[in-house]
């Protein structure tokens, strides 16, 4: 069962990167419903 | 004093009466209004309003989408009872519900300016209605059926003699793809289903403000495993898609029921067709839920359902089955709301397919775990259930092991 614990890891490892990655490039599904919190009201 | 109450009540009806001759100039001012309450079709009837509260469609929905306020026909604003701009607001109230208002908002996201999405109740009805009932009827019914399975035909055994040797069904690398594809699709399966029976069972049963907390987590679960189901789908694809390609040899397998119910065991090679199967469901439907899923994660970035419809229609598809045709253009929310209804519903089919592939793989037939769980099997398994396979690995049977 080596196989599926290094699997379980790997996946642990992908869903961290994931968050990390997305929180980096700013992306995430809660942002793309609301508005920015410093609206600028001219633009 | 007397003389001055004399003078104002000689005076009154003559006040009274300029009075009401400033009224009916007013009146006359204003242009006379019909009323359109009958003869609009865009106007709610009573019977729309009931068809509407019950969740149906309203049949002149096409020609209240065109009444939406013409400026030059409206009220002059310098009336009495005047608008306050070129369109009443029943017209502007439709303009919104329709989407055709100009607006602009303070929120700088996609769809900020649907102020009103009509389609978001049929939606909502249909995810705590209709598709949760899909889903207890599919799982339960799989699981069900699977039950009876077992009490009926019991494990399926290694008829023959054991050998005692093994043969490599599956190498390390080809364990950890499937492997990493099994364990997030349980754990996107749990997260996903209580996402979608957490409003009718969880918060019944937790209360709120627990089911908040386990909410939160299986979102995170949910929106960031699925990068590894993704890589998973990917990985396992290039690997096997060579072993999985429909040859003969299946119709033959097809043709017995791959000895399921019948018994015997028809010839098979590394993959039999029962697992063909499981492999292109896994592939075709799993590629459509990450398809949708990626729709959802970004939202209104790329919309899948419009231009489909739309294609369709073209087609004269939905004539076909005697369907009208499917809604186009989709608002942003629609988009999103079809892509979660097909990302589920596909989803709940495949987890049905997935637990008759788990049943088979573990307590429904003996010696089939070690594939996976070891990555070898007995020789005599393989010879009777992926007879060709096993005589290219290990050669024609020895006196060790007994063909059926």
């Amino acid at each position: 069962m080596k196989a599926f614990l290094i699997a379980v890891v790997a996946m642990v490892i992908i869903a961290a990167g994931a968050y990390q990655i997305l929180e980096v490039i700013n992306v995430s599904t809660a942002k793309a419903g609301t508005s920015s919190e410093n609206v600028r009201l001219s633009e | 004093m007397h003389r001055l109450i004399a003078a104002f009540l000689i005076c009154l009806p003559v006040l009274m009466g300029l009075s009401v001759a400033s009224g009916a100039d007013a009146q006359t001012n204003v242009p006379p209004q019909a009323s359109t309450v009958d003869t609009n079709p865009a106007v709610s009837k009573l019977d729309d309003i009931l068809r509407r509260q019950e969740g149906l469609k309203t049949a002149d929905d096409a020609v209240r989408a065109t009444e939406t306020g013409d400026p030059d026909n409206a009220m002059p604003s310098t009336g009495q009872l005047g608008t306050l701009g070129g369109a009443s607001d029943a017209d502007l109230w439709r303009a919104f519900r329709f989407g055709k208002a100009d607006i602009t908002t303070q929120a700088r996201v996609p769809a900020a300016t649907t102020l009103i999405q009509d389609g978001g109740m049929w939606w909502l009805d249909f995810r705590r209605g209709p598709l949760q009932t899909i889903a207890i009827y599919l799982l339960g019914g799989t699981l069900l059926a699977l039950a009876l399975f077992y009490l009926v035909r019991g494990r399926i055994p290694i008829e023959g003699e054991k050998t005692g040797r093994t043969l490599l069904r599956f190498q390390a690398f080809e364990r950890f793809g499937h492997w990493m594809l099994a364990s997030s699709f349980v754990l996107l399966g749990i997260t996903g289903l209580i996402s979608l029976f957490g409003r009718t069972v969880i918060i019944p049963a937790l209360g709120h403000e627990a089911f908040s907390s386990v909410a939160i987590v299986c979102k995170w679960v949910h929106n960031n495993v699925s990068w590894a189901f993704m890589i998973a789908l990917i990985f396992v694809f290039v690997i096997w898609v060579v072993h999985n390609i429909p040859d003969r040899t299946d119709l033959r397998w097809l043709a017995k029921g791959g000895g399921l119910l019948g018994g015997g065991h028809p010839p098979a090679k590394k993959f039999n067709a029962g697992q063909k199967l499981i492999f292109w469901a896994v592939i075709l439907l799993g590629g459509s839920i990450s398809l949708s899923g990626l729709s959802l994660l970004f939202p209104f970035e790329f919309n899948l359902f419009g231009h489909t419809f739309s294609w369709l229609n073209g087609l004269g598809a939905p004539g076909w089955f005697g369907f009208a045709d499917l809604p186009y253009p989709l608002a942003p929310q629609e988009e999103m709301q079809y892509a979660q209804l097909w990302h589920a519903l596909i989803s709940v089919i495949l987890t049905a397919i997935i637990f008759a592939h788990i049943y088979l793989g573990t307590i429904g037939m003996e010696g089939a775990f070690d594939a996976m769980g070891k990555g070898e099997v007995e020789e005599q398994w393989a010879r009777e259930h992926h007879s060709i396979w096993a005589e290219e690995i290990a050669g024609p049977k020895t006196t060790a092991s007994k063909e059926p």
